[in-house]
């Protein structure tokens, strides 16, 4: 079957089902579009399809049957590398599975290329991957946004048919909105954080990057649940999310906090936003604005709380266990701080330095203490919101992807996350989708609801995507 | 403006850096912190900190044995092993 790159996943599934195409051709017809259009893109930092990895017994009738899904270079997978994207884990091979690939495997997908990503998911650009930066699909000059950059460029460039990143403060919904494509953020906990190499235990959380939204609860399905392995995931049921999709938005309470839509948003952005809350409205939604009082908070909590909690993370990384070790060394200290200072690119650095200061003696209290309890106050306001209204839609990033070099200035950088952190600090899901262009590139719309009411989140999403046309446009 | 001692906080993150990394530090993780003081208009009092999204207590389980992976395979693609154990260089040192 021709050009099947193109197809989503439930597209795909068809033509399985339909015996139009076989599983295998549809690794080969990504491998293809790989090697064509790959060296531009640098989605993947590896795609090799002899070493996908295959469910044990093929099983047609499973959910995900013969479905290559690519994934974030920080899951692991059995005897495989993962390196972060860093220096300091090349050569890790991983001794076992992440939850998310035993799942994904027993719902019959494919497990096959690693995508690019910040260092550490340390990034909003994709440009701190010790690889090289990954290129936005829509133009090249630009970026894809990160840190799953290299997830969201694969699906966006039809070199994969669905990818799975990680969301930290945004890392999946923004590269989402930047690359035009649909990425969920779960609600915190509902999937498995085992075999995700950590950044910020209390704020990670695993999602998938795909073309629809129906292909979004499709993934989400399948890797959804308790896990025993992770204390934090929850032992709440997985409801049915396909289901969901068919709920409509007749009835929903809207609401449009007043916060996410002053200075700062580009005007294009604004516009488009605009026009989404006329879709919503003209299915029968209402609309309410609301406040969620601390957001201009977010930033400032975020780059306390994240940093400190990766750079107690990162303390594992010394040489000792995994990937690189200095040589040449004289004592175990030299070894250690040789190592990292060499094993480590520069945003990792800051953010070792950020985290180790914010935790250090005699600023516990003035930087962590006080960062989390504003973060109580932050998860709070959506408290109070949802006992209001069913939903929240904000613009996910205030503005379209930015040029490659544009954001030099590390705290520049960080602000272009002030969206989608709130989302992770209160623990709530939620799902970027396309909703128009400006000067050819995308925008994104960022919807979010109450914890585990990704039935709803998934609903209103579907409900956008069946009214609009913008997930149908294709890069040149 | 704040005081920001990078090297020592290096030192304490088992963290070697050039003497241009310290300085450029000095300055961004300066400019980041001015940022983040605004936090300090924020009125806590009485307010708990949130280390964790959702309420969790411990989470327990029996405290019962099971397979552990290969230790061949977790020692395969480390640095440096010998045996059943990771290599490191001398940590003690000697008397004279």
């Amino acid at each position: 079957m021709q050009n099947l790159f193109l197809k989503n996943v439930v597209e795909l599934k068809e033509a399985f089902r339909q015996g139009q195409a076989k599983p295998e051709e549809a690794l080969t017809s990504l491998a293809e579009r790989k090697e064509k259009l790959d060296s531009r893109f640098k989605a993947y930092i590896e795609f090799d399809p002899k070493k996908a990895v295959r469910p044990a017994e093929a099983d047609a009738s499973k959910p995900l049957a013969g479905i290559p899904i690519a994934l974030k270079d920080n899951i692991c997978v059995k005897g495989q590398e993962a390196t972060c994207a860093s220096k300091i884990l090349k050569g890790f091979v991983s001794p076992y599975h992440a939850t998310v690939v035993e799942k994904l495997l027993d719902a019959g997908a494919v497990i096959a290329g690693r995508t690019n990503m910040d260092e550490f998911a340390f990034g909003s650009s994709c440009e701190t991957s010790c690889y090289g930066p990954t290129r936005n699909p829509w133009d090249p000059d630009r970026v894809p946004g990160g840190s799953s950059g290299g997830s969201a460029a694969s699906v966006a460039g039809d070199l994969a048919f669905a990818a799975l990143g990680s969301d930290t403060g945004g890392s999946i919904r923004q590269p989402a909105s930047f690359c035009g494509v649909v990425g969920l953020k779960p609600t915190y906990g509902r999937v498995s954080r085992y075999g995700l190499i950590a950044f910020a235990s209390s704020l990670d959380q695993i999602g998938p990057l795909t073309k629809t939204v129906k292909d979004s609860a499709l993934i989400l399905q399948a890797i959804a649940g308790h896990d025993p392995k992770d204390s934090t995931s929850a032992n709440v049921p997985v409801p049915d999310y396909t289901a969901a999709l068919s709920k409509g938005v007749k009835g929903l309470r809207i609401g449009l906090p007043k916060e996410y839509f002053q200075e700062g948003l580009s005007a294009e952005v604004a516009r488009s936003i605009g026009e989404a809350v006329k879709t919503f409205k003209s299915l029968g939604a209402t609309t309410e604005e609301i406040s969620l009082p601390h957001t201009s908070y977010a930033v400032s909590v975020y780059y306390i709380v994240a940093p400190s909690e990766a750079s107690s993370n990162l303390a594992r990384f010394d040489g000792v266990r995994f990937g690189f070790r200095k040589a040449g060394v004289k004592n175990l200290l030299e070894m250690y701080e040789k190592t990292r200072g060499e094993g480590f690119g520069p945003e990792a650095k800051r953010r070792i330095i950020l985290g180790t200061f914010s935790l250090s003696s005699g600023y516990y209290d003035a930087y962590y203490l006080k960062a989390m309890k504003v973060r109580t106050l932050i998860k709070r306001d959506f408290d109070e919101a949802f006992k209001k209204v069913d939903v929240i839609l904000t613009p996910t990033a205030p503005g379209v992807a930015f040029k490659l070099g544009e954001k030099s200035n590390p705290l520049e950088m960080y602000l272009s996350d002030i969206f989608t952190i709130p989302a992770n600090l209160a623990g709530v899901p939620a799902i970027s989708v396309p909703c128009g262009f400006s000067s050819g590139l995308p925008i994104g719309l960022q919807l979010l609801t109450k914890p585990f009411d990704e039935p709803t989140l998934l609903g209103a999403a579907q409900a956008f995507e069946q009214a609009t046309e913008h997930h149908k446009r294709k890069p040149d | 403006m704040k005081e920001i001692d990078i090297a020592r906080v290096a030192r304490l993150a088992r963290l070697e850096l050039s003497v241009s990394e310290i300085k450029l530090f000095e300055s961004q993780v300066t400019n980041i912190l001015d940022f983040i003081d605004q936090l300090n208009k924020v009125d806590v009092a009485g307010v708990e900190p949130t280390s964790h999204p959702h309420l969790l207590s411990n989470v327990f389980r029996q405290d019962e044995s099971r397979p552990s992976l290969d230790i061949e395979e977790f020692l395969k693609h480390s640095p440096k092993a010998r045996g059943r154990f990771f290599e490191v260089p001398k940590i003690i040192e000697d008397k004279n």
